[in-house]
């Protein structure tokens, strides 16, 4: 007969599949799980208690250090709530180049995920050939507004740069070569027996647990439900655009991974029709106040990033600081459904499974 | 078999000095370990993106014979890629300890190195030096891979140097 | 960053000095005297108006107490009101249907606002008493205070918000069915897309909480965000749920007393909650009875003290 032993295992917080800093305490039966407990908050740097002495142009640069590898959609979140507050007005050209970036930044993000994910997994090549094109929209990035990967680039009522000259034609050949370097991922990856056999059918969850669990982002949409805030409640210039909302509908890892490849492919469209009705010129800033001081109130704003529903909540007593700032951030929310989905599955599923949630720890500890 | 050193003939002097380097250990030593570092994959923040990036393919770090472990027991150098928290430092301290020597700390980025942008925060570590003996700092928020390559460049240069010398870069 | 820290405490002294010190002391005979002059060159160009009543207007709404958000929307939504009906015939109808394409409403709604600031001068202008003309030029002081974004939005409907039925709905069902003082406040919160807020007891709480995720009207089985704000007097933890089949979605706040504050916990009926609860028990110090594994999540487990609190004093000085 055989005697087995509940086994205690800790992973992380440096760990090298855990995006970071990460920890999970694990009770293994053999090689199944039976009980999982996360351990957060080894990044947790207080960025709301800062932000609240800072006025809000200050506070820009810490939320793209919230998601970085999201920066640009974490900007515009920010800048989006205080514009909303104080209702002013965007000039077109500054919100076309934010929606452009923004989307290029979708591209770039879900590159790093795949990459990643595939490096937990087991296949290095696809994080060399990810990191590869993403360089070349961070070069991108560089050339708008001089930073790879904490752009600090939208302001409250605009952008801070304008595109330099022959900007939007590189963004255009990089859109062209995209398309077919996602059919090389697609031949690379997607077909793999090894790959499909480790990620279909792990992790599965119904759509009332994801609603549930408040998932947001490709969590939620793998299980077939059609929420995309980009549709549902379009901000931007979204609702201008033709592009699908990639849904699955057997809520497995495998549905994730199809949905954010899909998701890349629509982000190339939008792409392709923001660039062509982009405003030849214009203002890339509108008119602001010196000092921008929201009127008294609250207002919560959400947007869709990469990874899911990233919400601004600002409390504002009228001041040039806000009085709180809470950011809802879909990492940490979507983590949540973790414990839930480990218990039960084989120890290696971990990595998948925990890689397909897509986490950025900058974000779930904030 | 003898060899008589008195008596090289000029030509095989001339020879042997072409093609043989005299050194001390240490030297061979040093020249060894600073064209292989291997750091630990100690990711903590955004830097640690731009880490991976320089290991990606447009960077490729391997050039320099830096190969990314994931366990301290195989790693020579600690690159502290992010912000330290309080949370995180016992933690941090453990891994340099578990690390064999000799051992070589890179801070990477203006929170590793002074706390950067998160200085004010209640639970940020306003530097690691505070923890543990850094021996090269990269600015930067985050540090251009490049710089990376340049912080590297450097720690090798400092291993080679401290060896050939003897003496001590920094006091440690 | 850097370019940031230089240019802000430059701008702030200035800006806070030049308009705002002489603006409110000329207000009654230079401002809306220059505002109906330029109406037609406004509605032209209405960017160049934007910035003047933003700045001017940071003066009252700074001076408003500590409450922000309940008394001063409402008080200030009769004054408007007030003004508001002879400008009614011509502004008549922006369609209370769902706000969508931003710019066009955005300028139709501007331009409402300046019509209905132009009727309140000419019945001012007739009126040619004083003691009237203070009066009007004090309401629009207290409705420009809210900033030009609400301002614009309030001034032409007569039926406030089209969300205004939304909440009487809610209201009335959390009145009825969970106990009739339940709901503290209701109001609009106009600025947030018409966003229907509420107030509900803190006692009655978990019995609303379960209303909305069930009610077949209400079926809110998608919580957004939960918020932890600290008031100084008081704690206040906010809720957003979310219908997503007819997309409404609520903000609820639970008030809770600031020395032992505590809040039913809602992670049996959402499991979103769990986490965010989590994290305003570690920074806030808000306990959430019923929760069922409220511990730190954030900070280490023997921090001492909840750091987004106002009076939070970290331990090691300031750098």
């Amino acid at each position: 007969m055989i005697r087995t032993e509940e086994l205690l295992l800790n992973v992380g917080p440096q760990h090298p599949s855990t995006h970071g800093v990460f920890r999970i305490i694990v009770k293994l039966d053999g090689e199944v799980i039976t009980e999982a407990t996360p351990v957060m908050g080894y990044l947790h740097r207080g960025t709301e208690k800062l932000a609240e002495n800072l006025n809000f142009t200050q506070i820009i640069p810490y939320t793209d250090r919230m998601d970085y590898v999201s920066a640009m959609t974490n900007n515009y979140v920010l800048c989006h709530a205080v514009e909303k507050m104080m209702g002013l007005e965007i000039p077109e050209r500054a919100e076309f180049l934010r929606l452009i970036v923004m989307e290029m930044q979708r591209i770039a993000s879900h590159l790093v995920w795949w990459g990643t994910y595939l490096l937990d997994i087991g296949a290095i090549s696809p994080f060399l050939y990810a990191f590869s094109d993403r360089e070349r929209i961070l070069g991108l990035f560089n050339e708008l507004c001089g930073a790879r990967l904490t752009y600090n680039y939208m302001r409250v009522g605009g952008v801070k740069w304008d595109a330099p000259e022959g900007w939007i034609d590189r963004v255009k050949t990089l859109v062209k070569d995209m398309y077919n370097r996602l059919d090389e991922y697609h031949n690379l990856v997607s077909g793999n027996e090894i790959f499909l056999s480790r990620i279909k059918g792990v992790g599965q969850y119904d759509a009332e647990t994801a609603i549930n669990y408040g998932l947001s982002g490709a969590n939620l949409r793998c299980t077939g439900v059609q929420w995309d805030l980009r549709k549902a409640e379009p901000y931007s210039l979204y609702d201008r655009f033709q592009f699908d909302v990639p849904v699955g509908k057997n809520g497995d890892c495998f549905d994730r991974y199809q949905i954010r490849m899909a998701e890349i492919e629509q982000s190339l469209r939008i792409l392709d029709q923001a660039l062509e009705q982009f405003p030849g010129d214009g203002e890339t800033m509108g008119k602001v106040p010196r000092v921008i001081r929201p009127p008294a109130g609250e207002i919560y704003v959400r947007i869709e990033s990469p990874r899911g529903e990233i919400g601004c909540h600002i409390v504002s007593k009228g001041k040039a600081e806000p009085y709180r700032l809470k950011f809802r951030r879909p990492s940490f929310v979507n983590l949540q459904i973790l414990p839930k989905l480990l218990v039960g599955e084989n120890m290696t599923n971990l990595v998948t499974i925990l890689g397909g949630i897509d986490i950025v720890l900058g974000e779930v500890d904030c | 078999m003898e060899f008589d050193l008195a008596n090289v003939s000029p030509e095989d002097r001339k020879e042997v000095e072409r093609n043989v380097f005299f050194g001390t250990i240490d030297q061979l030593k040093g020249w060894a370990r600073s064209n292989s570092l291997w750091p630990l994959t100690f990711g903590l923040a955004c830097c640690a993106i731009e880490m991976m990036a320089a290991g990606g393919a447009h960077y490729d770090l391997d050039r320099f014979g830096v190969l990314f472990r994931t366990s301290p027991r195989q790693a020579d150098v600690m690159i502290v890629s992010g912000t330290v928290t309080k949370k995180m430092g016992p933690l941090l301290k453990r891994l340099y300890d578990q690390m064999p020597e000799p051992k070589w700390v890179i801070a990477m980025g203006s929170c590793a190195t002074a706390g950067g942008p998160y200085v004010k925060s209640y639970s940020v570590i306003k530097g690691v030096d505070q923890i543990v003996p850094v021996d090269v700092y990269i600015p930067g928020c985050p540090p251009n891979p490049a710089a990376l390559i340049y912080g590297i460049n450097k720690l090798q240069e400092k291993i080679r140097y401290e060896a050939k010398t003897g003496k001590q870069v920094t006091s440690r | 960053m850097s370019e940031n820290d230089n240019r802000e405490p430059e701008g702030q002294p200035e800006a806070s000095s030049s308009p705002v010190a002489s603006e409110p002391t000329v207000e009654p005979a230079q401002v809306e005297s220059a505002q109906t002059e330029t109406a037609q060159q406004e509605k032209a160009q209405t960017e160049t108006a934007q910035p003047e009543p933003a700045t001017t207007d940071t003066q009252p709404a700074a001076a408003v107490p500590s409450e922000p958000e309940a008394p001063a929307a409402q008080t200030e939504a009769p004054a408007t009101q007030a003004e508001a009906p002879a400008a009614q015939e011509e502004a008549a109808a922006p369609p209370p249907a769902r706000r969508v394409e931003t710019d066009e409403e955005k300028a139709a709604r501007r331009k409402a606002a300046l019509e209905a600031r132009e009727a309140a001068k000419a019945a001012a202008a007739q009126a040619a008493a004083q003691a009237a003309q203070a009066g009007t030029d004090g309401r629009a002081a207290a409705k420009a205070g809210d900033g030009e974004s609400s301002e614009g939005e309030e001034a032409p409907p007569k039926p406030p918000s089209p969300k205004q039925p939304l909440l009487d709905k809610v209201t009335r069902l959390l009145r009825e069915l969970v106990a009739e003082d339940a709901v503290e406040e209701a109001y609009i919160n106009e600025a947030n897309d018409h966003l229907p807020t509420l107030v509900v007891k803190n006692e009655r709480w978990l019995q609303a909480a379960s209303l909305f995720r069930n009610h077949t009207d209400l079926q809110c089985s998608y919580l957004r965000n939960v918020s932890g704000v600290d008031y100084e007097t008081y704690m206040e933890v906010v809720y957003y749920p979310l219908n997503m089949d007819s997309r409404e979605c609520y903000c609820v706040k639970v008030r809770a007393d600031r020395e032992l504050p505590s809040v039913g916990s809602v992670t049996p009926i959402w499991e979103t909650a769990n986490w965010n609860e989590r994290e305003i028990y570690d920074l806030l110090g808000i306990d959430f009875p019923g929760h069922p594994d409220l511990k730190r999540i954030m900070m280490p487990d023997d921090w001492v003290g909840h750091p987004l609190r106002k009076d939070y004093v970290p331990l090691d000085p300031e750098v």
